[in-house]
């Protein structure tokens, strides 16, 4: 899976010239491998020595490409965020690499990152605070295009009237300022900055969970629109499920920092074979569930993530899971193939989904069972 | 477990211990006047959950603030009847307000980060709770129950942990905290306003099943707002719809979500994607924004964003506001709209969307 290191310099020639060269001759656009992000946790004190790292993503490899979008899922905490800011350099990485079409970003100081910002944009969650709020929506969507010099000055007002039709938004409206736009409008100003210098990437971080539901619709169907018009591959960050099945066909799910299952949606959603995914495909509240009345069988999860300061050891998740054995503690499963290409799982018990939902049954009654004869003495 | 009915506020009569009637909550504000909420009418009985379903702005938080109280007396104007339990809450003074929030009827926030108070230990949250409305107990024996209730909603360790302050707590202990604050004095009407959205689905999923359980134990009402369609269709035994400060639809959680007879809940149910939908079809959204509670739509506060406002006859959805009223499907259904047979309409819409 790993290009040889020397492709870079090919990379670096080919994807200045923007635009024209949106073709990555079979190779995917976005290679990740092993990449780590550890923030430092400092003691208290005038000395503030480094008593610990928070571990926010510890060796993370995926491939995005061309006009493909991968979805990455996983609870707070999981390190999805941060593999985001990291792949726009909004974070520096520890250690690994990113390479964009054969390039890797992750040694590049800021000034040799300029020319590669542009393929790499970001949508923002909120989009109450990621609009400035002294500055016009002209001003905001064509502040990339001045900074990078795409188009000359002159123009730059007709290419933001352009973006803005682009996004459904009234091309006469650049002279307003974000608070005179609605929740669902913000975000579409958001978008319209982030395809304003045409990426190859977008990183889109949970750009609908915080827009109202009938609202959610619309901009997941103009990202649709935006991304099979310009090819531009997506990487989706949601914690809601359903969402990112409909948006994705590829799918990461992310457990403390760590990818603990990938594949297509196919697999992840029909045949998950890790437990985590198993029991985060089972906690998602169902509509269709009204039909039958009360809650849906589902694998209960006891407590709470452990804290990315001191990770469990072996597999992360084994505090949590049903299945923990003493091989769990010691030894870190590694990401393997199972069943079909591309669908790899990080568990030394990775089987799929009904024997799961039973052993997991039968663990949570004798656990309840248990717990009601502690609670009645 | 203490008996939930023998007390005073008993109702006399046979009514619903929690009964709305025509509330109104109006906001002046620098812009004019807000209206929250018009004519809400909806009633919840003990041991049962409502679902209250609606999109910001739709008067679904306001209209439960009114009914606990929290609104700001001197400047809402609230007219209408609110009835917990037989007692009129409109017009309560702030003092036996007091008595009786918390006591008959509490409240569970969305952010229990903000909802807690960061310099005070949980435990002592707890008591003062408790305290307040039971002024004979010892703060030990405060203390004790708050202890016990940490442990009842799932808190491990709860003595030590009684002595953590927020922070220190997980997401998902806060939320648990929070319930355990809002039912130590075993309150008989709970109102949860989002309280799972801002948690992961595993652990809204624990917080879910804990206020089942709790509901079981307790036997209390739950009035459950939020705007995911998928907890209210496992939590909810009646789901009612708002719109623009308006009850739209009002039915069982079963009939309102497989079989909705108004556009705006079929909207909803239609712009979601599904957990077993084909990911190739588009997602079907409601068009337009939802409308400003300071000049409200004309007639159906819906008609502006309708796509079915063809299928009625003349003008009626601009000119008219519709009546909540049962639709074919029977008497416990009801549904503002125009539409002759809105069921109908809407089922043939959605056949040809997948076809």
């Amino acid at each position: 899976m790993t290009p040889p290191e020397t492709a870079s310099d090919v990379g670096t020639s080919t994807s200045t010239d923007s635009g024209s060269s949106w073709t990555s001759n079979g190779k995917p656009l976005l290679e990740v491998q092993d990449l780590v992000k550890y923030f430092p946790v400092k003691s208290a004190g005038l000395i503030r020595r480094v008593v610990g790292h928070v571990q926010a993503v510890d060796g993370v490899s995926f491939t995005v490409n061309k006009g493909e979008s991968l979805g990455l899922v996983g609870e707070s905490g999981c390190g999805k965020t941060t593999t985001g800011r990291v792949l726009t350099k909004l974070y520096e990485p520890t250690s690994g690499s990113m390479k964009l079409d054969g390039t890797d970003l992750a040694p590049l100081s800021a000034k040799q990152m300029m020319p590669f910002r542009k393929d790499v944009q970001m949508i923002f969650q909120d989009p109450y605070t990621s609009l400035n709020p002294r500055h016009t929506v002209g001003a905001i969507v064509g502040t990339p295009l001045r900074v990078h010099s795409v188009v000359p000055r002159s123009k730059v007002l007709p290419r933001v009237q352009e973006l803005l039709e682009l996004v459904g938004l009234n091309p006469e409206h650049y002279n307003r300022y974000p608070n005179e736009f609605s929740g669902g409008q913000r975000q579409r100003i958001g978008i319209a900055r982030a395809l304003a210098l045409q990426p190859k990437l977008m990183i889109a971080d949970e750009p609908v969970s915080a827009l109202d539901v009938s609202i959610q619709a619309q901009v997941i169907n103009l990202l649709e629109d935006l991304q099979k018009e310009f090819e531009i591959a997506v990487l989706f960050i949601a914690h809601d499920l359903a969402v990112v099945r409909h948006f994705c066909p590829k799918v990461a799910v992310m457990y403390l920092g760590k990818i603990v299952e990938i594949g297509d949606r196919e697999s992840i959603y029909s045949n998950a074979h890790h437990p985590y995914t198993q029991a985060l495909l089972s906690a998602i509240p169902d509509v269709k569930q009204a039909q039958v009345g009360g809650r849906r069988e589902r694998i209960h999860l006891e407590g709470d993530v452990p804290s990315p300061i001191n990770p469990p050891s072996g597999c992360r998740f084994r505090t949590r899971c049903w299945k923990a054995q003493e091989i769990c503690a010691t030894q870190e499963p590694p990401l393997v193939q199972i069943g079909k290409e591309g669908h790899l799982a990080a568990c030394h018990f990775a089987e799929p989904y009904d024997s799961a939902i039973h052993d997991a049954a039968k663990a949570t009654r004798a656990a309840a069972a248990h717990a009601s004869s502690a609670g009645a003495s | 477990m203490s008996s939930p009915v023998e007390d005073i506020t008993r109702p006399a009569s046979d009514e619903p211990f929690l009964v709305v009637d025509d509330l109104t909550v109006k906001f002046p504000t620098a812009d004019g006047l807000v209206q929250a909420v018009t004519g809400l009418s909806y009633t919840v009985e003990m041991g049962k959950t409502l679902g209250i379903v609606g999109e910001s702005g739709s008067g679904k938080s306001v209209s439960s603030m009114a009914v606990v109280g929290l609104h700001d007396a001197k400047r809402t104007h609230i007219s209408g009847s609110i009835r917990v339990g037989g007692t009129e809450i409109i017009g309560l003074s702030e003092q036996r307000m007091r008595r009786l929030r918390g006591n008959e009827v509490a409240m569970i926030f969305q952010d229990a980060l903000a909802a807690l108070h960061p310099f005070y230990r949980v435990g002592n949250q707890l008591a003062e709770a408790y305290l307040a409305h039971h002024p004979d107990a010892s703060k030990r024996d405060a203390n004790d129950k708050a202890v016990a209730m940490l442990d009842r909603v799932g808190i491990p360790q709860p003595d030590q942990r009684a002595r953590d302050y927020p922070h220190q707590f997980s997401g998902g202990m806060r939320q648990r905290a929070m319930i355990a604050m809002a039912l130590i004095n075993d309150p008989k009407l709970l109102f949860a306003d989002e309280p799972t959205t801002a948690l992961d689905v595993t652990v809204q999923a624990q917080i879910l099943d804990l206020l089942q359980d709790l509901q079981r134990d307790f036997g209390s009402a739950i009035v459950f707002i939020t705007h995911d369609l998928g907890v209210i269709a496992e939590m909810a035994d009646d789901v009612l719809v708002m719109y623009g400060g308006r009850a739209v639809e009002f039915g069982t959680c079963k009939a309102v979500m497989s079989k909705p007879q108004m556009p705006y809940t079929w909207g909803l149910l239609e712009s979601i994607p599904e957990l077993e939908s084909d990911p190739g079809t588009r997602l079907l959204p409601i068009p337009g924004t939802p409308p400003s509670l300071l000049h409200p739509p004309t007639g159906c506060p819906f008609h502006p964003r309708c796509r079915f406002t063809g299928d009625v006859p003349g003008d009626l959805c601009e000119r008219e506001l519709p009546d909540l009223v049962p639709g074919v499907e029977g008497a416990g259904h009801l549904r503002r709209c125009h539409l002759r047979n809105p069921a109908e309409t809407l089922a043939n819409a959605a056949e040809k969307r997948e076809v």
